[in-house]
């Protein structure tokens, strides 16, 4: 579990989280990837929600999920359902160009604990941060 | 040519961007994300979106050229597109995505044949001024200068 430290950046997060990167564009994921690599989180990456819930499969844990919504093989509504049924609680949080309040609804219907239009920005990481490491 | 000069040449060059709308704060964010251990971030993230861009407009207009359209399929390759756009800070092409999106909404074919020029305009505006911008910066490193920081 991490702890926030008086500073306002994740850099000063003490202890290191672990963050699941799921999106099929490798941009984006060498995005989030360098996002997270500077707010000192270990960052993996899935191509889709199949590989995303293959990774929990495997007994890995994650400390936060970044999660897209439109993928092949597997959406985000479907791993999130997916990943809530084999119990996992680890936060997932939705991050997709899609804004529309019925698609937003679906999405978090299926088990999100949040959700962001792309890109996710660095104050947005960091107020996402303090609140895993606070849980 | 002077290490001053191609700095200028660099602040004016990423201003007029901005200004313009060409680019926007996103854009920043990439370049803070670039360091000492990841020296050419920008270069990479950029890289890959010219590369899945390209591939995204041809598969646009193809699909556009038939009578029939799946608009489906359409707006699922703007979103794409909308997504990686926002994510380097390319302002001007997210905003005709959006447009494009209400077309394919609509199934408005000639709407979305309209916002693809559009789109193919703004996305080769992106692309030269980017590149551009990479070729300033490898002239400022090779005469031994820093890239200047913008705010």
């Amino acid at each position: 579990m991490a702890t926030s430290s008086s500073s306002t950046g994740v850099d000063k997060l003490k202890n290191k989280l672990r963050a699941l990167v799921v999106d099929d564009n490798r941009m984006i994921r060498l995005y989030m990837v360098s996002l997270l690599k500077k707010a000192n989180v270990e960052a993996e990456v899935a191509e889709d929600g199949k590989a995303a819930v293959n990774c929990f499969l495997q007994g890995k844990t994650y400390d936060i999920i970044l999660m897209d919504k439109d993928m092949p093989q597997m959406d985000g509504v479907q791993a999130t359902r997916i990943l809530r049924e084999m119990g996992v609680k680890t936060k997932i949080v939705g991050v997709t160009s899609h804004s529309t309040e019925e698609e937003k609804r679906e999405f978090l219907e299926a088990g999100l604990d949040d959700f962001f239009v792309k890109p996710l920005t660095s104050p947005q990481l960091i107020e996402l941060l303090k609140d895993v490491g606070n849980k | 040519m002077e290490v001053a000069h191609l700095q200028r040449r660099f602040i004016d060059l990423t201003t007029t961007l901005f200004q313009q709308g060409i680019l926007d704060n996103q854009f920043i964010q990439l370049q803070q994300l670039q360091d000492e251990s990841n020296p050419n971030f920008v270069h990479e993230v950029v890289s890959l979106f010219f590369q899945d861009s390209e591939k995204l407009l041809n598969e646009l207009s193809r699909i556009l050229d038939h009578q029939i359209v799946d608009f489906k399929i359409v707006d699922a390759h703007v979103h794409q597109f909308k997504g990686s756009s926002a994510s380097i800070g390319a302002q001007r092409i997210k905003d005709v995505c959006i447009a494009f999106r209400s077309c394919c909404e609509e199934n408005n074919r000639d709407g979305c044949i309209r916002c693809l020029q559009q789109v193919k305009q703004e996305y080769c505006l992106v692309k030269s001024n980017l590149e551009d911008l990479f070729r300033l910066e490898k002239q400022i490193l090779a005469a031994g200068g820093s890239i200047p920081t913008m705010q």
